[in-house]
């Protein structure tokens, strides 16, 4: 302890190290209360690639404390004490092969032992495009996803549903550029690339919305495409894609039967949201922006940025922009409150 | 003493030696070097403006300082600006100075060409910043690249990016890339021709042989990023459609191509750092370089397999098991040879009588950031684990600690020990201390969370967020940490001031160093030595001041013969003016001519200007012509004492 005291007195690197280390302690704690952290892990793909991590990680642990540890004691052991009288030369050595051959053989034989269970978890990880397990088409768009299920013929938007305790197989597209699709907690990333298909697969152990993030930088609003994975019960899953594949139901409220024809452009074409949006099982069929049949359903809109509230479907309808720069949907300043509330009304009863 | 004789050229070769034309024209290696370094530095300060304004945008969430589009062009040329403007010259800076002082040398093989390195540097680097200027006087015009550093395609072609920004970019890179090129020819020539008599390649100092290397690394790997900007920019220029999907492009090509170079690059930019260290340990250490066999060795492997791991930045890219487990195990056997170096230089400590001077304070910051770098490197060398960390702050930890903890301490700490060998003057030793304490606190306050926040899944170039991924704190922590890191730089600034105020007066060995540089006066006269130093062992200068030591070391001993006869030879090559003066080599308007020619075709081909692009290419064959034309000129220096 004399030693620390004194190497902290000689203002030393020990300090800032103990500083730092006591804070990494901290940093990862509680991880289930981080939405977006691997380490709280709810899948057998995620948590094989965060058990390496972790492995690789308490490696790195080790080794940087031994350094820092060794490099301390060096320059400490080794200073110069200032004596003026002492004009001795240190013995000039050149070097000593046998430990130069120590610590090449040393770091070969860490790596093999990480380098196994590397090799192991590449592919254990790796998508079996098993053709029993669920299918879905997840197609990148700027700045927000398509999920498509070819089995179960159901196209859906931002908010991927799925049955808890199955494998998920999944198909990666772009529409545009290059996008990377991650659900920390479930699987690490995938790009999504033109021209390309990608796959990667995983399983929702517990149910739970999880959070998920593009991570390839794809231009003007990045950091806004986010979305999430709903895993439901088995039984939800069943009973959600009966009722998607029913289509949407009409509206009966007069306010929403009005939102509807703003929707459809049948009275007046100051919304005609169905240019670009697709509503199942009515006329609107666009196809350039979100399939919208539930998106009354869901927990945020503009691709798991913003809860999904009145108030920010309003904001959103008049001024995209402002919550989402460079996003492709038209602002919509001419609709009067009355016909924008009409609106949002209608959508909100899309379940 | 001039000897300016007729000449085909259109303008006379100039003789200014003090004054701007004499900056303009000048060949001295010396001279460039501290241009460079100058030139570099304001740019760092740019980029650091740039990554301030980052931290501040990013200092709590939904903040809304800047735009986003404002926010991924500060990153963009925030990388941009660091790596190829403002590191990668600052090294060149070092290798300038240097090179010809520790080989014995008085000037590189091809001044002019030095000089043109230097120019096309300068004008390139104003050329891709001149898209701020564009920017502020039109924003439509979507100037500044911002489509991140590594221009993924597609994103940067023109149905994704309509603006000017990868116009500047590609453009930009393309005429930096020709002055690296020449560079990295003129040094392996250098190193290879002009070595002082008896220096073998196992004695040349350190810093030379990471110069090398690094050379290398450049001549090889800017091929790469050439082609695919060319490819890139006829893309956008002349529809041509190597990265167009819909007509049969391929996307991830760009990716092999860019990562071909990049890879190589980030070498680039650590292996003369590493050089840089691996001279101030043993001085301040008194003790030799501990292995300089293995680590000169570690050095070439380490720059030989940097061209075999490229597609450990695509793991995500759905290359498949077999290919991402290759590149990752190729990956992780760099960590041999680097952690080798790590252990030397401990070793070259060890026994050894170590004085915390300034520059052995950034260098010791430099093992210890270093290492920390080195070993979140090593955990992205692991696919599956990989999935998880790429494209998040963790990463942008790593590249921080390689290059600021890694490159700028080791520059620093370089410019604290050769600066009594550059200016003639001694930097404040006390502020220097505070300028490294700051600049280390600062530093690990500012990038230690990065690492945090990439394991709490904040992802990378994000331009907000929102309260409630528990990134707050550390968000807030390392934006503190630029403040500091900051206060460290202005230090720097204020000792850089009060230091050059003083009068030249260093004596030529104040640090009682090892390498040849510190054989001659401190500036260096222009023709660097009177005599060509003769070497007959590694660290030739220790051993001539120390004597008695030298039998002990029994070391790089021998064939006295041979170098007695080549001393003999270079006395007859250094005299052929007729007598026994030193010819120096003339200065020249062409570097900078044809530089400026080269660049202004650049704007041509960006605005499609006719009369800008004829202007070019006009000055490109003026350049030419005077350059082939201008004949020998140069001087001959007659010193006194300088022959025996």
């Amino acid at each position: 302890m004399r030693l620390i005291r004194r190497l902290i007195r000689n203002r030393s690197l020990g300090l800032g190290l103990l500083a730092l280390t006591g804070a990494a302690l901290t940093g990862c704690a509680k991880a289930s209360e981080l939405p977006q952290s691997p380490f709280d892990t709810a899948g057998p793909v995620a948590r094989a690639q965060t058990d390496l991590l972790t492995l690789s990680l308490w490696f790195s642990l080790g080794i940087g404390a031994f350094v820092t540890l060794a490099l301390l004691f060096v320059v400490f052991r080794y200073r110069d004490k200032g004596n003026a009288n002492d004009k001795s030369v240190p013995k000039q050595i050149h070097g000593n092969h046998k430990l130069e051959i120590a610590w090449t053989l040393i770091p070969i034989i860490i790596l093999g032992i990480v380098g196994v269970p590397t090799v192991q978890t590449a592919f254990a990880t790796k998508a079996t495009q098993d053709p029993n397990d669920l299918h879905v088409i997840a197609i990148g768009h700027q700045w927000w996803w398509e999920f498509q299920y070819p089995q179960l013929g159901i196209t859906t938007a931002n908010e991927l549903y799925i049955p808890v305790d199955k494998d998920v197989q999944i198909t990666l597209e772009s529409a545009d550029v290059i996008h990377s699709f991650w659900v920390p907690k479930l699987a690490g990333k995938m790009d999504v690339i033109p021209g390309r298909k990608n796959h990667m697969q995983f399983k929702a152990e517990r149910i739970e919305e999880f959070y998920g993030q593009c991570a390839e930088f794809c231009g003007t609003s990045h950091a806004n495409m986010k979305f999430r994975v709903q895993a439901i019960s088995q039984a939800d899953f069943a009973a959600w894609t009966t009722a998607r594949k029913a289509g949407a139901a009409t509206p009966t409220d007069p306010d929403a039967i009005a939102g509807m024809n703003l929707f459809m452009g049948a009275t007046t074409s100051k919304a005609n949201c169905i240019i670009c949006h697709t509503v199942d099982g009515t006329k609107a069929q666009g196809k350039v922006g979100p399939n919208l049949t539930n998106v009354g359903a869901r927990t945020t809109i503009a691709a798991g940025l913003i809860e999904n509230t009145e108030e920010h479907l309003k904001q959103w309808i008049r001024n995209p922009q402002s919550l989402k720069p460079g996003n492709k949907m038209a602002a919509h300043p001419n609709l009067s409150d009355q016909e924008l509330e009409q609106i949002v009304k209608y959508l909100q009863g899309l379940k | 003493m001039a000897t300016a004789a007729k000449t085909l050229g259109f303008i006379p070769r100039p003789t200014a030696e003090t004054g701007f034309v004499s900056w303009l024209t000048t060949v001295d290696h010396k001279r460039i070097g501290i241009m460079y370094g100058v030139t570099a530095f304001l740019f760092f300060l740019f980029g650091g403006l740039e990554a301030f304004m980052i931290r501040l945008q990013l200092m709590k969430p939904n903040l809304d300082l800047v735009t986003a589009d404002t926010f991924n062009a500060l990153f963009t040329m925030h990388a941009t600006t660091m790596i190829f403007l403002a590191i990668m010259p600052m090294l060149a800076a070092f290798m300038n100075f240097l090179l010809p002082l520790q080989i014995g040398a008085r000037d590189v093989a091809f001044p002019r060409l030095n000089a043109f390195s230097y120019w096309s540097y300068l004008f390139g680097g104003l050329f891709i910043n001149t898209s701020w200027l564009l920017q502020v006087m039109d924003p439509t015009r979507r100037a500044v690249p911002d489509s991140g550093w590594f221009g993924y395609a597609n994103l940067t072609t023109v149905n994704f990016s309509g603006g000017m920004g990868p116009d500047f970019w590609t453009i930009g890179l393309l005429l930096l890339g020709i002055g690296t090129l020449v560079s990295g020819f003129n040094f392996i020539t250098t190193i290879l021709n002009m070595r002082a008599p008896g220096m073998s390649l196992m004695k040349m100092p350190i810093f030379s042989w990471t110069t090398l290397v690094t050379s290398v690394l450049v001549i090889f790997s800017f091929p790469a990023i050439t082609v695919a900007l060319l490819m890139l920019m006829f893309d956008r220029q002349f529809e041509a459609n190597f990265f167009n999907v819909a007509a049969g492009g391929n996307v991830v090509f760009w990716q092999h191509l860019f990562w071909t170079f990049g890879h190589p690059e980030v070498y680039i930019l650590i292996l003369p750092a590493m050089g840089i260290v691996s001279e101030i340990l043993p001085t301040y250490s008194r003790k030799p370089l501990f292995g300089y066999s293995v680590m000169v060795f570690s050095t070439a492997l380490i720059g030989f397999m940097g061209f075999t791991v490229w597609s450990h930045h695509m793991f995500a890219v759905g290359m498949g098991p077999v290919v991402n487990t290759i590149f990752g195990l190729t990956t992780m056997a760099i960590a041999i040879p680097t952690g080798v170096k790590i252990f030397n230089w401990l070793s070259t400590m060890w026994g050894g009588r170590v004085k915390f001077t300034s520059a052995m304070l950034f260098a010791l910051g430099f093992i210890m950031c270093f290492t920390i770098g080195g070993l979140s490197g090593f955990m992205h060398a692991l696919p599956p684990s990989n999935a998880q960390q790429t494209d998040t702050y963790f990463i942008v930890a790593h590249i921080h600690y390689v290059l600021i903890g890694g490159s700028i301490f080791a520059i620093f700490g370089g410019i604290y020990h050769w600066f009594p060998k550059i200016f003639g003057r001694l930097m404040d030793e006390k502020l220097g201390k505070w300028n490294f304490w700051l600049m280390f606190a600062g530093f690990n306050l500012f990038a230690f969370p990065f690492h945090f926040l990439g394991l709490m899944g904040m992802p990378r170039r994000i331009y907000t967020y929102d309260a409630g991924f528990g990134w707050e704190l550390w968000n807030m922590v390392s934006t503190i940490g630029v403040w500091v890191l900051t206060l460290g730089i202005l230090l720097f600034i204020w000792n850089f001031v009060q230091t050059m105020r003083k009068p030249v007066g260093t004596a030529a060995d104040p640090w009682d160093a090892r390498t040849t540089e510190w054989t001659t006066s401190s500036p260096p006269p222009a023709y660097n030595f009177k005599e060509v130093p003769v070497i007959s062992v590694r660290d030739d200068f220790w051993y001539k001041k120390y004597p008695e030591k030298e039998h002990a070391a029994g070391h790089g001993r021998g064939k006295a013969q041979t170098i007695a006869h080549a001393a003999g030879a270079v006395h007859e090559a250094a005299g052929h003016g007729g007598g026994h003066g030193i010819h120096m080599p003339g200065q020249s308007y062409m570097p900078a001519l044809l530089a400026l020619g080269i660049t202004l075709l650049g704007y041509g081909l960006l605005f499609s200007n006719m009369v800008t692009t004829v202007i070019g290419v006009v000055g490109i064959f003026a350049g030419m012509f005077g350059w082939a034309f201008e004949g020998d000129g140069g001087t001959v220096i007659e010193v006194a004492g300088g022959d025996d």
